[in-house]
């Protein structure tokens, strides 16, 4: 049997396999949050050194990590986009910076409100700290370069180039920002030397981290099919499926 | 090949020469903003020296930055950026000489001004050299780097700022290297490793950058 590999790069046949994932990505990740918060908040000790404040970091830590993630998909999707002139790709990339920076936010703020207990202030210029603001600011920059574009293609494909130099950078600035970090600042804080985790610690932040993953798909899904509405308004799949479901909506009324 | 580099190069020059002002007004940049954090901060001589790297590098970026805009929008509005996009020559080949004019321009002069501003922040003589030094191997990244924000912004609406939005955060390596070797000199340590570093991503910048801003020329005028 011959698979047709782009069966469904088209947004016409996406559109409603998108619709249909959504509820199983949301449910999914309902149930990890309901899992990894009872463990985090229930099940996980108290840190011995930190107090309850620690559990913070099954929020931030997670976010930190899809913060990353997800601007490493976007860059593949935007390369992917670029590569094959797809459009639904470059869709996916753009339906994913906003996710991406709210994460980049979130990390960001627990880390802050988690900083304030433990370190005394609310911000610290320690290397992860700084370097996690460096990636709000690429995203920033990726969603006004899109949005100020106002034809779509070329929006694509501007976002998609400066999502890829954004991905060469990344390593060259988190390095830069750790020895910068290393030169100028005492060893007082040290969050290299991570004490070890225990083992419930660690299944709660995975768990989290899985909510937060599925979380992420069924969002992004959700707005590639808005951004799939919009850019194909003229075209006659979308015209069927608003009078479709007028029609649907007339029947129930 | 090398003939249509250096024809691009020399017209750039000389367009700049014609227009001196432009080029003016980056120097005026500089040197202004580096003449106000002493009058925010205040006149000791301590304070000063020790944060001269930074407020040098920073308003060495900015001055960079802000004639960035510049770098294709005449071009593009007269339709000679066309011309360079149907030319049999390589595209990056002909954004290297762009960028080589601008650096020339806007990045150049910042270098040769930026050890008399060194002077009045106190910096001893060791650390006004690598200044100079880290400058010269500095500035062509932020040019070559800037040059795809520029590429990327031709003819969108606020061009200006989304540039400043788009170049900033890459550009903070060259910052944290550049002043970096100065600071290091201040404080009796050697700068080398931190010129090796600038250097190096000066080069990779120089391999990677006119590529990248060829690309996004194509986006941006097709």
């Amino acid at each position: 049997m011959k698979i047709n590999w782009f069966k469904y790069s088209s947004p016409q046949t996406f559109y409603p396999l998108a619709g249909k994932m959504i509820p199983w990505f949301a449910w999914l990740a309902a149930i990890f949050a309901v899992a990894g918060l009872y463990i985090s908040f229930a099940i996980a000790p108290t840190d011995f050194q930190q107090g309850e404040a620690y559990r913070i970091i099954f929020v931030h830590v997670p976010a930190a990590w899809m913060s990353m993630v997800i601007y490493i998909v976007m860059a593949a999707w935007a390369a992917l986009g670029l590569a094959l002139n797809a459009r639904l790709s470059a869709m996916m990339a753009q339906a994913l910076a906003p996710t991406g920076a709210i994460f980049t936010l979130l990390a960001l703020v627990t880390g802050s409100l988690w900083g304030k207990p433990m370190w005394g202030a609310w911000w610290v210029w320690d290397a992860r700290l700084t370097s996690e603001l460096i990636l709000l600011f690429l995203y920033l920059g990726f969603i006004a370069l899109q949005s100020s574009i106002d034809d779509p293609r070329r929006a694509d494909k501007a976002g998609a180039l400066l999502a890829l130099v954004g991905v060469v950078n990344v390593p060259i600035i988190y390095f830069s920002v750790k020895w910068w970090n290393t030169l100028h600042q005492g060893s007082s804080i040290n969050m290299g030397a991570a004490p070890k985790m225990a083992a419930t610690m660690l299944l709660g932040m995975l768990l989290m981290a899985l909510a937060f993953w599925m979380y992420t798909v069924a969002v992004a899904l959700m707005r590639v099919r808005c951004i799939m509405l919009e850019r194909e308004r003229s075209t006659d799949w979308v015209k069927e499926l608003s009078l479709s479901v007028q029609s649907t909506a007339g029947v129930k009324s | 090949m090398n003939e249509a580099w250096i024809i691009v190069l020399k017209r750039d020059l000389l367009l700049a020469f014609r227009r001196r002002s432009d080029v003016a007004t980056t120097l005026f940049f500089f040197l202004i903003v580096s003449s106000l954090f002493p009058l925010g901060i205040g006149p000791e001589a301590a304070v000063l020296s020790s944060i001269a790297p930074g407020v040098l590098w920073v308003a060495a970026l900015l001055a960079g930055m802000i004639s960035l805009t510049r770098l294709f929008a005449a071009d593009f509005s007269d339709g000679s950026l066309e011309q360079m996009l149907i030319a049999p020559q390589p595209l990056a080949l002909l954004v290297l000489a762009k960028v080589l004019a601008h650096w020339i321009v806007c990045g150049l002069p910042v270098v040769l001004l930026a050890p008399l501003i060194g002077l009045q922040y106190a910096l001893p003589n060791d650390a006004l050299l690598v200044l100079v030094l880290s400058l010269l191997l500095g500035t062509p990244a932020l040019s070559l780097i800037g040059a795809i924000g520029a590429a990327l912004t031709l003819g969108v609406r606020g061009s200006g700022l989304l540039v400043a939005l788009l170049v900033l955060p890459l550009y903070i390596p060259v910052l944290i290297f550049g002043a970096g070797a100065v600071a290091a000199s201040q404080h009796g340590m050697s700068a080398q490793a931190h010129l090796s570093l600038l250097a190096a991503c000066s080069l990779l910048s120089l391999v990677l950058a006119p590529l990248a801003t060829a690309a996004a020329l194509r986006i941006s005028v097709e």
